[in-house]
């Protein structure tokens, strides 16, 4: 049965062309991102910042003393701590047996659970905020509770928020670990709880961190909700930042809280890093389908009492409420948009096709612009976030090479926390005659796009590394074993492979870009506003019918992310999502 | 074999490697240490050790994943070090096959050939020779073990390389399936006139596959051999535990004598190296024993018997036997299972 073999042709001395083109890959590869985070992210920052340390072209450090003695800057400082640290813990506590649930066990409507609870991580952070406003108000379903404009609801909003964050990441490991860990922990003695504090919580515990650490960046950067929320009394350094900007004109005040959130951010970033690589650390994981059991809330024929049924159907209760109380915002703000003042119909959507009497563009104008623009941030938020994943993703032979792309890849998460106020002033100072050029780039459509795309970037850098991580390396040397050209094994290994998790980084670039408020807020045009800022505009202004407008106009981009986001999810393959 | 024959060997063509290092950073003996080996063209070469002995970074190394700290790797007299892997037509299976999940068998097969037409043909004809024809749109992940070694295989041969090096391509599958699969490997080496290096730390499946059988161990090669030639005259007595003599007695001592009688060879310095089954329970008795404890495998008695001035052999013995610890029997030499070492 001898086999005809087609001659291959032979084998050549490595031209200098090919290995230059490999050279040369790379080197765009680093560049382009560097490029764009250097020009669109650090040079803005740099500028909005030296405003406040800079006068008269000397250095001039007095802003920290002056900022740091005012009695206001540390009581900013101490609750942007508090509400990021109990919306953290809260988030894990409820966030942990939401994973056991959604994760480990099977039922009917468990997929439209899941997603359901990623709704409100993608939700714009204004439309949180509205929702809740419309809940706790005096006259709202919630409002015997008294908790509008209090601590309280701003904790509750972030854990909304947060919740999709630490249950995905949680549940994402816990359906893959080996479950005959904790089996060989129950038959040598231990309890189901015992075995689940000893076995699989250690096993867990760098993906609780990671997810922990994650949450608490959200939290400690919120903006849209904790402006609606918390009015003047409550705030984020975020928060502060964006007021003595834009209210006080202190950009002194503005330069040191900056700094201030930058090394707040840093030292959340040094543990969430830190997490990370111990999670790489080898975990017996097997296939979701062999740890996976139905849920059932009578305890099953032929399982002994005390075996750990107990504690399923309290994770279950806990989840079933956490679930209703997220659903409780979201659907109170669709009844409240239908509420007329004299009954209930669609007179506020109907308001969404004319001005309100005072805006400058129609709603629907403002939502076109919105996706427009997020079309754009997406664009440029895939290929930059794209090609870090893939240099960051690299493990080269050398130490040096190896520490180069860690602070890359810590490089590159910096916009995730770094106060988007800070960004878009930043932009507004130095995309006017950028770097001494004659030009005037304000004016730019393009401007909005690019400020989105760097709040956009980590979240694509996130989804897409840790597939592209988990891509076995010798399955690149497979192909290359085979005669695949460098190129070609990126294009049908690497590529191939991650395109499966576009679909979920494309939902969440574009969520970011809809709802991203922060830096829109100083960048988008008053001709062009796009829907967050229209809300926030809505909301500010007295009167039932704006109002009434506002939450109509919160339903419409709530439906709009979340769809946006559920139609992505569905394009990617099962188990492709990474830490997401 | 002599210095000219040597040299003449190596421009017959095939694989050269000589003096070949491989370190790895931050480990203080190197992977390989200064490997020499010639692989003919058309031959199967086996590379026999126990793991972490380097045999598998000899392997790298020759495809060109590892780089070289000193030595060459030749193909056909000229150096192969300046040449990326992809243009090296070395042929590389893995452990676990390292299948594209993300494609179809067919897919996987076709990877490696030129984009042109006649490539289905050509996979056809692959998934034919290694039993899996018709598998062509089935999904990695509808296939067993065995089958995705088979894929693998078959995808490996696509190209036509070379050099085929095969990384303990069995050793993930049950035994059976191994057993069976290193035939029909052998069959397809054979079939298609590949050359091929072969990693294993299984002896019997190096016999089983290989013309010729390098024992590596700690990062040197310890001896090159065609398998019977191994087996009947292992090197060392380091090459001969591997391959499973158990036992060692000077050729002079006075145990040895029933030894000596068996082989026809007269007393001596070498040291006579003993395989399980060297004593037969129960033939005409030469020796005595003392029964230590009794095993049975695929229905053939193991007995754990201690022979005075050899220690504890394990002799073969008849379906069925009963012996008990304690007992004293009566032993039978078998000489096939004796081999003298000369050092």
């Amino acid at each position: 049965m001898a086999v005809d073999a087609p001659t291959r042709p032979d084998p050549v001395l490595a031209t200098a062309s090919g290995r230059g083109r490999v050279v040369a890959f790379w080197s765009v590869a680093v560049a382009v991102p560097l490029l764009f985070l250097g020009i669109f992210f650090a040079w803005p920052v740099t500028v909005m910042i030296a405003q406040g340390f800079v006068v008269d072209g000397q250095l001039d450090l007095g802003g920290f003393a002056d900022v740091f003695s005012r009695p206001r800057t540390w009581r900013i400082i101490g609750l942007t701590l508090a509400q990021a640290t109990l919306g953290t813990a809260l988030s894990v506590l409820l966030g942990v047996p939401g994973a056991y649930v959604l994760y480990r066990h099977t039922f009917r409507g468990r997929s439209f659970l899941r997603a359901f609870v990623t709704v409100p991580f993608v939700l714009p952070t204004v439309v949180v905020g509205v929702a809740f406003r419309s809940l706790l108000v005096d006259g709202g379903p919630l409002g015997f509770l008294h908790l509008d404009g209090t601590f309280a609801a701003i904790v509750a909003a972030l854990v909304f928020f947060n919740y999709a964050v630490v249950v995905r990441a949680v549940g994402g490991l816990w359906e893959r670990l080996d479950p005959r860990a904790e089996q060989a922990a129950r038959a040598l003695g231990a309890s189901p709880w015992t075995a689940f504090r000893t076995v699989t919580l250690p096993a867990l515990t760098p993906a609780i961190a990671s997810a922990a650490s994650l949450a608490f960046l959200f939290c400690a950067t919120a903006f849209g909700t904790v402006l609606v929320l918390g009015g003047l009394q409550f705030g984020t350094i975020e928060t502060e930042i964006w007021i003595q900007t834009t209210q006080f004109l202190d950009l002194r005040a503005a330069a040191v809280l900056s700094v201030v959130q930058l090394v707040v951010v840093a030292g959340t970033l040094v543990v969430a890093g830190r997490a990370r690589s111990r999670r790489e650390r080898a975990l017996g994981l097997t296939l979701p389908s062999a740890s996976v059991r139905p849920l059932r809330l009578r305890r099953p024929a032929g399982m002994p009492p005390g075996d750990g049924h107990g504690l399923t159907l309290v994770a279950t209760a806990v989840t079933a409420l956490v679930v209703l109380l997220l659903a409780l915002p979201l659907v109170n703000l669709v009844v409240r948009s239908l509420r007329t003042g004299d009954g209930w119909g669609l007179d506020h959507y109907s308001a969404l096709g004319t001005t309100g009497g005072s805006l400058t563009v129609t709603v629907w104008q403002a939502t076109l612009n919105s996706l427009r623009v997020a079309l754009d941030a997406t664009v440029i938020a895939l290929v930059v976030g794209g090609l870090v994943a893939l240099v960051v993703s690299r493990r080269p032979r050398r130490a040096v090479g190896r520490r180069a792309v860690a602070g890359l890849d810590a490089l590159f998460m910096l916009p995730l926390g770094v106060s988007a106020v800070t960004v878009g002033f930043g932009f507004l100072l130095s995309m006017h005659h950028p770097f001494g050029l004659p030009v005037d780039l304000r004016t730019n459509p393009l401007l909005l796009p690019v400020a989105q795309a760097v709040v956009a970037v980590p979240l694509v850098v996130r989804v897409v590394l840790p597939v592209l991580r988990a891509i076995d390396p010798r399955l690149r040397e497979a192909a290359a074993t085979l005669g695949a050209t460098p190129g070609r094994v990126l294009r049908t290994v690497d590529l191939s492979i991650a395109a499966r998790s576009l679909g979920l980084a494309v939902g969440f670039a574009f969520a970011a870009s809809l709802g991203e408020f922060g830096a829109t807020s100083f960048l988008a045009r008053p001709d062009r506003p796009t829907l967050p800022v229209v809300i926030f505009r809505l909301i500010g202004r007295p009167g039932p019918e704006s109002y009434g407008m506002a939450l109509a106009a919160s339903v419409v981009l709530a439906v709009l992310t979340a769809g946006i986001v559920a139609a992505c999810e569905r394009l990617r393959a099962p188990g492709a999502g990474g830490e997401w | 074999m002599n210095e000219r024959q040597d040299v003449a060997g190596s421009r017959r063509g095939g694989l050269t490697v000589a003096d070949l290092v491989v370190r790895y950073p931050g480990a203080t003996a190197p992977a390989v240490d200064g490997v020499s080996l010639d692989v003919a063209p058309g031959s199967v070469v086996a590379l026999l050790g126990p793991s972490g002995c380097g045999k598998s970074s000899l392997l790298r190394a020759v495809a060109g994943l590892e780089p070289l700290a000193a030595g060459s790797v030749c193909w056909d007299g000229t150096s192969v070090a300046d040449v990326p892997v992809h243009r090296r037509g070395f042929g590389l299976m893995f452990q676990d096959g390292q299948l594209f999940a993300h494609r179809t068998v067919g897919g996987n097969v076709a990877y490696g050939l030129p984009a042109r037409s006649g490539t289905r043909g050509r996979v056809a004809e692959l998934l034919e020779l290694v039993g899996l024809a018709g598998y062509e749109d089935r999904g990695i992940a509808t296939l067993s073990g065995g089958e995705r070694q088979r894929v693998a295989l078959a995808r490996a041969l696509a190209p036509a390389p070379r050099l085929l090096l095969l990384d303990e391509p069995l050793s993930a599958l049950d035994r059976a399936l191994r057993e069976r699969l290193a035939v029909d490997l052998r069959a397809a080496l054979v079939a298609t006139g590949t050359t091929a290096v072969f990693v294993t730390h299984d002896q019997d499946e190096a016999f089983a596959v290989a013309d010729r059988v390098a024992v590596m161990s700690a990062g040197r090669l310890l001896q090159v051999d065609a398998p019977a030639e191994l087996w009947v005259r292992p090197a060392t007595r380091e090459v001969a535990s591997f391959l499973g003599y158990e036992a060692f007695v000077p050729l002079d001592s006075p145990a040895a004598a029933p030894l000596r009688d068996a082989l026809g060879v007269p007393p001596s310095g070498a040291t006579l190296a003993l395989a399980e089954g060297a004593f037969v329970v129960g033939r005409s008795g030469v020796a005595k024993g003392v029964v230590r404890g009794v095993s049975s495998r695929r229905g053939r008695s193991e007995v754990r018997v201690d022979v005075d001035g050899i220690g504890v052999v394990t002799a073969l013995g008849p379906v069925g036997g009963r012996w008990s610890a304690g007992d004293v029997v009566e032993l039978g030499v078998e000489p096939d299972a004796l081999a003298v070492l000369d050092a």
